[in-house]
């Protein structure tokens, strides 16, 4: 009887090919689109997620106020309230794991005959594990190297393909910064980003050598200090922990008059992911309207079909034939047409989410409850109107279904 | 083998009730070649229905070889139509797009026969039916008119019915395909089966052996004619 049951809807979905192949089309774009749409959204939420991680992990960026001068402002970051004893008294607090202070400068840097105009930081070994620097050739400066003001310097790799050429390893060779020479002793790994502040057009070197030989006259002074949280959770804890000692150390009262101000990267995270936040809702409301119209377009397909098909369910009922099993027929074709489809749409949906990514060079993520989303509603429409109509025709009597017209 | 007493089927229509049977009675015993005749609006349809266990009677009894049909459900109703009764309709009402081994073979779908004594059994029928063997694995849409209806003929005799009922069967033939039909019918009542035929050609009920005349959901007359096709006068006013 199973038997029967497979064959029987085997032989009407095969006899009638582009019927079976139109209602099956229905679903395929219905859950290609929603699929494919939604993993083009949420690989971009995705992306800009990961470029934010890579600033660094848990994140507090601490900046000098801004400087006041006959009443005229020039700026926040433009004062010098920021020192090295801060950065230092900063890393003993208990939410806090690392404290990078840096000093930031443009000069001009010269090597061989090549020549660039980039950003110079004066930092620590620490300032690796605050803001994520990874390091691709030779290695980051030291403590020690930091302690004795030696004159080296890691490139990022956007600087070291403006003086060396692209991917030469320059590790051993020397570069004049403001015409003072330093080694090279590595190359960071790519940040990804181009254009203005781009992460790998930098130069790096100790902060004592910066001051000794490059920031001159603001020594005491650093352009801001990175701040690692112990934990996401704890990054709110830490930042008031800073707020407060930077206060204290600064002989402030009032915490609106603050001389330096605080930006923490979850403040970044949630400004970023409501932009993409709003662009996959965009990209969904789009991918649902698509579903909706696939399953009108199922339904449609379903119910016609069925309606043509009553003579056809008068005739089993007229021959001897139970309901039970017009019924189970009915559910067969409806669940192995929009299974197959399915199949194929995810297939399809996925195929076209790798070429999304290729094309347009974009991370594609092609999530579950996409797939699941997408299957489950095209399923459900279209074995609620292939069945429920047949269901309705088994139930006639067979003189009423054969002569329907 | 049949036996009606006192059918009556009422359709009711919102608040219009239409009597289409009026209280029928007649028997019809095993190995009978009866047709029953009437104009349209007669009841004929009506009572064949009932007769095919298509449709229950509003009151009245039908018994069907010893099982009393009027009081059936749903499903035993099928099942009574399955195993006792062979239809053949005007229609044809073949599945389209189906070669005509599966047409022949449907009522047996969801049986307990295997698949080989199935197609044994088809072709059987079909040889039955006069219907040649190499059009076998054609589509239904490809035959003529009298090819299928012999290939709805050899269908309602696969479970080997008691009774076979034939509604209008030649009403979309051809007056000569009609004849060769209808002489399948009289070759098949003289191997024994019972037919039961439903028209309102005069011709062709002449091919049985008994003619049961209907008019307004009443019997008018039941006259037996013998073995030959002699014209009953009656029939036409």
């Amino acid at each position: 009887m199973i038997f029967d049951l497979f064959k029987e809807t085997i032989w009407s979905l095969t006899g009638n090919k582009v019927r079976s192949a139109l209602t099956m089309l229905g679903i395929i774009i219905g859950i290609a689109s929603v699929i494919a749409m939604v993993a083009i959204g949420q690989g971009a939420q995705n992306s800009i997620a990961q470029n934010i991680q890579s600033l660094g992990s848990n994140l507090i960026i601490v900046m000098p106020g801004s400087q006041q001068g006959g009443g005229i402002s020039q700026g926040r970051g433009s004062a010098q309230t920021l020192t090295r004893e801060d950065a230092t008294a900063l890393g003993t607090l208990p939410d806090v794991q690392a404290v990078a202070p840096e000093i930031s400068r443009r000069y001009q840097v010269t090597a061989g005959g090549n020549n660039t105009n980039t950003q110079v930081d004066g930092s620590l070994p620490s300032y690796m594990q605050v803001r994520n620097v990874q390091i691709d050739l030779g290695s980051f400066f030291t403590d020690q190297q930091v302690q004795s003001g030696a004159k080296v310097a890691v490139l990022g790799p956007t600087a070291r393909d403006d003086l060396f050429g692209a991917d030469a390893n320059p590790v051993g060779a020397s570069v004049h910064i403001n015409n003072v020479a330093f080694t090279v002793i590595g190359v960071t790994v790519s940040k990804g980003g181009s254009g203005f502040n781009n992460p790998d057009d930098y130069i790096y070197v100790p902060i004592t050598a910066d001051q000794y030989y490059l920031a001159g006259a603001n020594a005491n002074y650093v352009s801001d200090i990175s701040v690692a949280a112990t934990s996401s959770d704890t990054i709110a804890t830490a930042q008031q922990e800073v707020t407060d000692l930077l206060l204290q150390r600064h002989k402030i009262t009032d915490p609106t008059a603050a001389d330096f101000s605080i930006l923490n990267q979850s403040d970044i995270i949630s400004a970023a992911s409501s932009v993409t936040g709003t662009f996959t809702t965009l990209l969904a409301s789009i991918a649902g309207i698509s579903l909706l119209v696939g399953g009108i377009g199922i339904m449609n397909m379903m119910l016609t079909t069925v309606t043509e098909r009553t003579r056809e369910i008068g005739l089993r009922k007229a021959v001897g034939i139970r309901k039970i099993y017009i019924n189970l027929q009915f559910l067969a074709e409806a669940v192995v047409l929009t299974f197959l489809g399915g199949a194929i749409g995810i297939l399809l949906g996925w195929i076209t989410s790798i070429v999304a990514s290729r094309l347009l060079n974009m991370t594609t993520v092609v999530s579950p409850s996409a797939v699941f989303l997408a299957f489950g509603v095209s399923a459900a429409i279209g074995i609620i109107f292939g069945f429920y109509p047949a269901r309705r025709a088994a139930a006639l009597s067979p003189i009423e279904a054969l002569r329907y017209e | 083998m049949i036996e009606c007493n006192d059918l009556v089927k009422i359709y009711r229509n919102g608040d219009v009730e239409t009597k289409a049977l009026k209280g029928v009675s007649f028997k019809i015993e095993e190995g009978e070649f009866v047709a029953i005749i009437g104009p349209s609006g007669s009841g004929k349809s009506t009572l064949m229905h009932i007769l095919g266990a298509l449709d229950t009677p509003t009151s009245g009894k039908y018994v069907l070889d010893s099982h009393e049909v009027s009081r059936l459900n749903d499903d035993q109703l099928s099942d009574i139509r399955r195993n006792k009764i062979g239809f053949v309709f005007q229609a044809f009402n073949l599945l389209p797009r189906t070669t005509v081994l599966r047409n022949v073979m449907l009522p047996l779908l969801y049986s307990d026969t295997s698949a080989k004594e199935r197609e044994q059994r088809a072709r059987e029928s079909l040889h039955y039916a006069g219907m040649d063997e190499d059009k076998i694995n054609n589509l239904s849409n490809q035959l003529s008119g009298g090819q299928m209806q012999r290939v709805a003929i050899a269908r309602a005799l696969i479970n080997n019915p008691a009774i076979i009922l034939a509604d209008e069967p030649t009403g979309n033939l051809d007056t000569k395909t009609s004849q060769i039909v209808m002489q399948t019918f009289r070759e098949l009542n003289d191997k024994g089966h019972t037919i039961v035929l439903i028209t309102h050609e005069t011709d062709i009920a002449k091919f049985s052996d008994r003619i049961i005349s209907i008019r307004d959901g009443v019997i008018e007359s039941d006259v037996r004619n013998g073995r030959k096709n002699t014209v009953v006068q009656k029939t036409k006013q």
